[in-house]
């Protein structure tokens, strides 16, 4: 048993966890669960993006929920069917906080509707490709869309409707772009798979569509950033004042234009490596546009991501107006944070979320004195917590092999390398890193707790041993967390608040985790009564 | 214009469906489970539908939604769930311990053909049920019917898997109360129990999905039917059903396996609807109606008559569970409102039906559709406006773009709290839905009305 009067010890806590489990689950388990040492050289190898234990209680999804819900989700202007019984499509109908805002009145945005070929029985038995033709038929006939997206559903793999060859016919016959995705909920172990697959077809079928140049010296896309609570408006907002020019942000107030002219900018900046660094690897490749890692999550890491665009572009007037930008900013911050950290300092927290919130958000905690004493993700790879330098001895499972692989080559006509490969050596040698992401172990302390795919069971032991001040999930686990009398951050919906990313965001957040674990609330639980019994006794008898 | 696309036109559609009003069968079956005590929930497929349905239930209740998945990825998908079932069935009762799994399938496992009970009895006969527990199932693809069928669907594998006739008959009444709030249960609890009624009701979401805050999570709360009681609800002297959709099946087949006879009623939602459930009660217990219940009654229609001026002829448009629907229909027509165009997305013809039959008097020419979308309905609204909207969150949409007031009542409510707190079912049921009704109306007023026609006491 844990000691509780001293502070957990991790190895003991992890024996604590898995010893409940049937053997089998406790020797898979006991891979995904890591006592951290940050150091490179070090650091252990965690179990990640294998799949989840028949029966676990889990924080996962499924590959259509990566695919439709996060990377699609987004965009206003693609008019998206799901093709399949009801459910998958009404279970993604805005529930992802899809915020976006159309330029004006008469401009397109499908994400308020959910359009679904509501498959029925015949449908299975005869199968749904007709069906299918007639829908996007349908849809191309009320709403006039210039693009349709087509997504499978389970069912729709087993019984082998072509939603490919339904797209290529659709589109011919239209005029208009339609794709398909073979986002099958059961490829893959979790979401993530979702995200490859939606990759790739943006990246084949539109990516690349429209060359119209810009005139801006500094463009970027932001990679990553769905504009969860408005992020990605902050965000738009952050960079025009620093006087860059974002062409297209995957996928957060997208539009499909955006997407098509993307290969114009000069830089990628990806937030969410796992979620997207597929798209960021095949658009260097085939148009020759360096990607680094960035995070917006948090005052410094916000500030520090503007520097490191700044430069890259090696020029004097950017960095002075980041500089200026920065300054104005922080001020700002730094009013709020002292404040909310003399109240915050030394609290623990835990993050349990999807790709990379649960490292992006360690910053922020950070920044007001608190302590993530655990951390995990939903749907990780390896090199989302030990850094891309593991991507070589990741071991590819059958489970990933089902999954689309691009051969991308050198775009004949529009490859060009944005920085020559003396200027990239110039800026490595400053420090300056392409194409890498550390992962989240690095930055996260020394004997913390890694935990890939945690379960309920695992969460509600971790809350009973740690009690943390905080613990960070998702909705369905938002409130038991709460009924142990933990505060519990949703941090893939904000808890319908945000938007916490910029400087604007942190002041946001700061605010958001003093009113979390400073609110009289907790201390409430228990009645007078149950604090206190032999006293109404005693009046009682008298 | 949030749905800025939408043309008045109305084109039929054969194969797209637009903004659905239902969602698919095992959400509704993960629903009916929690209302057995001790039970978990799981979803035999891949691992999104179960996230989604705990998302979406969890949205709706703000409650802790457990259930556990067979977790299937390709290799099960060709090759079947029964490895992962089984497993499945392992772990959960050594980690979680219920009393009972409920197992619905998925569009996934009903597509491959897995065939629930022979896996069930594989694991029992692998000694991967221990004594005293149970695994029940049901079949719910999501391919056929709609959220409501798979409700229907677990509630009579209840009756299936447990009812039994000991030969004796129990002083007592079954009562399945149909897809309704956990507050709705509590308050059909309330009411037998003034009637001095003994009752089983099943499933039975109070205590479950309405938990108190103690500090502690229980992953099987106080609340639910018990095993010993679906047990006996085959001695049980009647059965009760409220709404046909949700609530019929398995109040037939509880007759036609242990002969417990049965009435299906409207869901009490409403004066009339509540009248014939208490006159229901009072004759099948063969007890009188205690004063009490009448003053209740007696405080409605007083309210009815306080606040008719706000009522009388307002046009409304609603969407959302035939059984619901039904009920709100005729609740309404009492109070003298005309709906005007209802669109549920459970399919079944009864429903028109239903709904034609209620308004045959008052609105002969009702826009009705079974197994329609709210995109339609938002077509209708826009060719023949109305006064109210009453439908589940998604109708705030349709209820901004038109400038509509809008009453939230249904399946799901995401975005606002009191459904699962406070009933719609009984008098008092009946009062809080006027009230709302009322606040939609008199805030709009107040909203429009100029200074000098801005009135202090309405």
């Amino acid at each position: 048993m844990i000691d509780k009067a001293r502070f957990p010890v991790p190895a003991e806590v992890k024996e604590e966890l898995i010893k409940k489990y049937p053997s089998k689950v406790a020797r898979k388990r006991t891979k995904q669960i890591v006592i951290n040492h940050p150091d490179p050289e070090s650091m252990p190898e965690i179990g990640a993006n294998v799949r989840t234990v028949p029966g676990i209680i889990t924080q996962r999804g499924c590959t259509y929920a990566g695919c439709k819900g996060v990377v699609l989700g987004p965009t206003r202007d693609i008019l998206n069917i799901t093709h399949g019984p009801i459910g998958c499509g009404f279970y993604s109908w805005l529930t992802r906080r899809n915020q976006t805002r159309p330029p004006e009145e008469t401009d397109e945005n499908f994400m308020t509707y959910c359009f679904s070929t509501d498959m029925q029985e015949d449908d299975i038995v005869f199968g749904g490709e007709k069906k299918l033709k007639q829908a996007v038929q349908e849809a191309f006939d009320i709403f006039h869309p210039k693009a349709i997206g087509i997504f499978s559903t389970c069912p729709v793999g087993l019984i082998g409707d072509d939603v490919h060859a339904v797209a290529r016919e659709m589109k011919e016959k239209l005029g208009i772009n339609v794709f398909g995705f073979s986002c099958e909920g059961y490829k893959g172990v979790s979401q993530s798979a979702g995200h490859h697959i939606a990759n790739n077809q943006l990246f084949k079928h539109v990516i690349g569509n429209d060359d119209t140049p810009h005139p801006e010296k500094f463009k970027i896309n932001l990679l990553g950033e769905y504009n969860i609570g408005g992020d990605a408006f902050v965000l738009e907002d952050l960079l025009e004042r620093c006087g860059i020019k974002l062409v297209a942000t995957f996928s957060g107030n997208s539009s499909y234009d955006a997407f098509a002219n993307s290969h114009t900018a000069d830089l990628n900046a990806i937030m969410c490596h796992r979620s997207i660094n597929y798209v960021a690897e095949m658009m260097e490749e085939k148009y020759g546009i360096p990607w680094i890692k960035v995070n917006f999550i948090g005052a410094e890491s916000s500030a520090k991501s503007l520097r490191k665009i700044a430069a890259y572009f090696e020029d004097a007037e950017l960095m002075e107006r980041v500089e200026q930008v920065i300054a104005e900013e922080m001020a700002k911050v730094e009013e709020v944070r002292s404040e909310i950290r003399s109240r915050c300092e030394g609290k623990t927290a835990m993050l349990f979320v999807g790709g990379s919130r649960a490292h992006h958000y360690q910053d922020l905690f950070r920044e007001i004195g608190m302590k993530v004493v655990a951390a995990g993700y939903e749907f990780a790879h390896r090199d989302d917590y030990e850094g891309r330098r593991v991507l070589p001895n990741i071991k590819v499972d059958a489970d990933s092999r089902n999954i689309e692989q691009l051969t991308v080559e050198p775009d004949p006509e529009r490859y060009r390398p944005r920085k020559t490969e003396a200027e990239r050596q110039r800026l490595k040698e400053q420090g300056f890193e392409f194409s890498d992401y550390e992962g989240m172990m690095s930055e996260m302390e020394r004997e913390s707790l890694v935990i890939d795919d945690i379960s309920h069971y695992e969460s509600e032991k971790l809350i009973e041993i740690y009690k943390p001040a905080v613990f960070c999930a998702g909705i369905k686990e938002k409130y038991a967390v709460q009924k142990m009398g933990v505060p519990c951050k949703q941090l893939h919906s904000y808890d319908y608040g945000g938007p916490y990313a910029g400087f604007e965001g942190a002041i946001n957040f700061y605010k958001e985790i003093d009113r979390l674990v400073n609110s009289k609330i907790w201390g409430y639980i228990q009645a007078p009564w149950q604090k206190n019994p032999e006293i109404t006794a005693t009046y009682a008898v008298k | 214009m949030l749905l800025r696309h939408t043309p008045s036109e109305v084109k039929e559609r054969e194969a797209l469906v637009v903004n659905p009003a239902k969602t698919c069968q095992p959400i509704g079956a993960m629903y009916a489970a929690l209302g057995i005590h001790g039970c978990l929930p799981h979803s035999h497929g891949s691992q999104g539908c179960c996230a989604y349905h705990r998302s979406t239930l969890t949205r709706h209740y703000k409650e802790p939604i457990m259930a556990s998945t067979s977790s299937f990825t390709e290799g099960a998908s060709v090759f079947g769930g029964q490895a992962n079932l089984v497993e499945a069935i392992n772990n959960i009762f050594t980690i979680y311990n219920p009393d009972v799994i409920a197992v619905h399938t998925t569009c996934l496992s009903e597509t491959i053909g897995d065939d629930v009970p022979q896996i069930v009895s594989k694991a029992k006969d692998d000694g991967k049920i221990p004594d005293g527990k149970y695994v029940i199932h049901t079949s719910t693809p999501s391919y056929v019917g709609s959220h409501v069928t798979g409700f229907a669907n677990m509630t009579k594998s209840m009756v299936n898997y447990f009812s039994e006739s000991s030969g004796t008959e129990k002083d007592q009444l079954n009562i399945i109360p149909g897809w309704v709030e956990p507050s709705d249960m509590r308050e059909i609890k309330r009411m037998t129990g003034m009637m001095g009624i003994k009752t089983v009701l099943f499933p039975d979401t109070s205590d479950v999905l309405d938990t108190p805050q103690t500090g502690k999570h229980h992953l099987f709360p106080k609340g639910g039917v018990t095993i010993p009681e679906l047990r006996s609800t085959g001695d049980s002297r009647a059965t009760i059903a409220l709404g046909q959709f949700a609530s019929g099946p398995a109040a037939e087949a509880l007759d036609a396996k242990c002969k417990v006879p049965c009435q299906v009623l409207d869901l009490p939602i409403g004066l009339m609807a509540t009248d014939r459930f208490v006159d229901a009660l009072r004759k099948t217990a063969g007890v009188s109606v205690p004063d009490a219940i009448t003053d209740e009654r007696g405080r409605l229609v007083d309210l009815i008559t306080d606040m008719h001026q706000y009522f009388y002829r307002k046009r409304v448009a609603l969407f959302g569970d035939p059984d619901q629907l039904i009920a709100m229909t005729e609740f309404l027509v009492s109070l003298d409102m005309l709906p005007v165009h209802i669109v549920t997305g459970t399919p079944g013809q009864r429903f028109e039906q239903r709904i034609r039959e209620i308004l045959k008097h008052d609105v002969p020419q009702v826009n009705v559709r079974a197994a329609g979308d709210s995109f339609l309905l938002h077509q209708w609204i826009k060719s023949e406006p109305v006064d109210l909207l009453i439908g589940n969150t998604y109708g705030k949409y349709i209820a901004r773009d038109e400038d509509i007031p809008f009453v939230r009542f249904g399946f799901p409510i995401l975005d606002r709290v009191g459904h699962s707190l406070f009933p719609s079912v009984g008098y008092v049921g009946a009062m809080r839905l006027i009230e709302k009704f009322l606040y939609a109306f008199q805030d709009r007023q107040d909203r429009d009305a100029l200074e000098e026609k801005f009135e202090l006491v309405m």
